[in-house]
């Protein structure tokens, strides 16, 4: 298990107080919220600094962790010591923020499970609804034009028989329907959390977002692509073999194309009834003048282009 | 879950503009309170169709910024106006991006 430094992740001194310890929290919660923060590692990141509050914020928690003294690094294979939390009393609850599932074994082994998980409905006789749950779930955009299933693993916090909270793993395996767009949700009927009594189960919704693709951007049902061109393809007119998420194409570029150009495959975005629309943008991309041969020719180019000024529009 | 469960595939539904969400079914997929919804509407967060709060449909994209509002009140403390401005700025970086991504990126 490794040791947490809650110190270093809060950017504050160990001496810090209270006011300056929120004022950090705040700061650092609206830069790495995952609904805002653009941020690569953002999630991880709040998580890991809302488990930071959690501890310093609380006076008991705070000394209990103060305790463990100043030589631990952050990283560092971590076994608390005996008797290291005598005379604090954590049971109970006291978590404010976050779920169970959010904290790391390091926080789990000092203060033990999120306390009680708040009860849903309750006692015998009473029958509710179960409540519904929503998740992301990430495809690629490939998987928008063919469909295709995929198997996710949910953890939710539930409560055993003896009132402890308990994480139960739910694997799901479901169906990602051909034509899905990007924030649009999947509705799975009854995978939600279980009802009480006779209740019926809650829905589960997923909410669909595409993995960053290393050559298409996506804007709605339409797809978008940069296709470099060489010079003499933009100027003269070509046929080219493009990528599309649904296989490769043969494109006409017309003469005369310059960089920039925008060029519409109608109905190859994202499927739908109305498709969306599949554009590759221009761009031309210059062989390098790196061998003698190479250099004669730009030279013979300037030559007969004696004429032509690409900074006109600029006045000069 | 049992091996036998996992050889099917589950078929979800797709939410599309033709399979609205109504007012009580979005509080219990946000678990939410129908009131909160509404200050949501009152404050131009969410503008569904139909004009009055029993007529209202609510689409993947309300379910969708009905989430973050939520996040953002329970994991920063923002109140409502603030969650309107945050929304409108979200969706400006999002109109910015796609300008971004259907010209070139040179």
């Amino acid at each position: 298990m490794e040791f947490k430094d809650y110190y270093r992740i809060m950017g504050v001194s160990r001496e810090a107080s209270a006011e300056e310890i929120k004022r950090a929290y705040r700061q650092l919660a609206r830069k790495y919220h995952p609904d805002v923060s653009k941020e690569a590692d953002a999630e991880a990141r709040f998580k890991e600094v809302g488990e930071a509050y959690e501890v310093l914020k609380d006076p008991e928690k705070r000394a209990a962790y103060d305790r463990l003294g100043t030589n631990w690094k952050a990283g560092q294979d971590f076994r608390p010591p005996p008797d290291w939390n005598e005379g604090f009393e954590f049971s109970g609850g006291g978590f404010t923020a976050g779920d169970a599932a959010d904290y790391s074994d390091f926080f789990e082994q000092l203060f033990g499970r999120a306390g009680h998980a708040r009860a849903h409905g309750g006692g015998a006789g009473f029958h509710a609804h179960g409540s519904d749950r929503q998740a992301k779930i990430l495809i690629d955009l490939e998987d928008a034009y063919r469909g295709t299933t995929r198997t996710l693993t949910l953890r939710h916090p539930e409560m055993d028989a003896q009132g402890q909270v308990i994480l139960r793993e739910q694997a799901l395996n479901v169906a990602i329907p051909r034509g899905v767009r990007g924030g649009q949700h999947i509705r799975l009927a009854g995978q939600g959390a279980p009802g009480s009594g006779l209740g019926k189960p809650g829905d589960l919704f997923l909410e669909v977002e595409f993995r960053p693709h290393p050559l298409y951007r996506v804007v709605g049902r339409d797809v978008y692509l940069d296709l470099p061109l060489a010079p003499w393809e933009a100027a003269l007119g070509a046929k080219v073999k493009v990528p599309t998420p649904d296989g490769p194409v043969e494109m006409k570029i017309p003469p005369g194309s310059s960089a920039g150009a925008k060029l519409r495959l109608k109905g190859r975005g994202i499927p739908a009834a109305t498709p969306g629309d599949f554009y590759v943008i221009l761009q031309i991309a210059l062989p390098p003048a790196t061998d003698d041969a190479a250099h004669a020719f730009y030279g013979r180019m300037a030559e007969q282009f004696k004429t032509f000024n690409p900074r006109s529009r600029l006045g000069v | 879950m049992s091996e036998h469960a996992l050889t099917i595939a589950l078929q979800g539904s797709l939410l599309e503009e033709q399979t609205p969400l109504s007012l009580a079914e979005l509080c219990r997929a946000c678990s939410v309170q129908t009131e909160w919804v509404m200050a949501l509407v009152a404050e131009g967060v969410l503008d569904p169709a139909g004009t009055e709060p029993g007529h209202w449909r609510f689409t993947s994209l309300h379910l969708h910024r009905a989430g973050i509002a939520r996040r953002l009140q329970h994991d920063l403390d923002i109140n409502l106006p603030g969650i309107a401005l945050a929304l409108q700025l979200l969706d400006e970086i999002e109109d910015l991006q796609s300008r971004l991504h259907s010209t070139g990126q040179y």
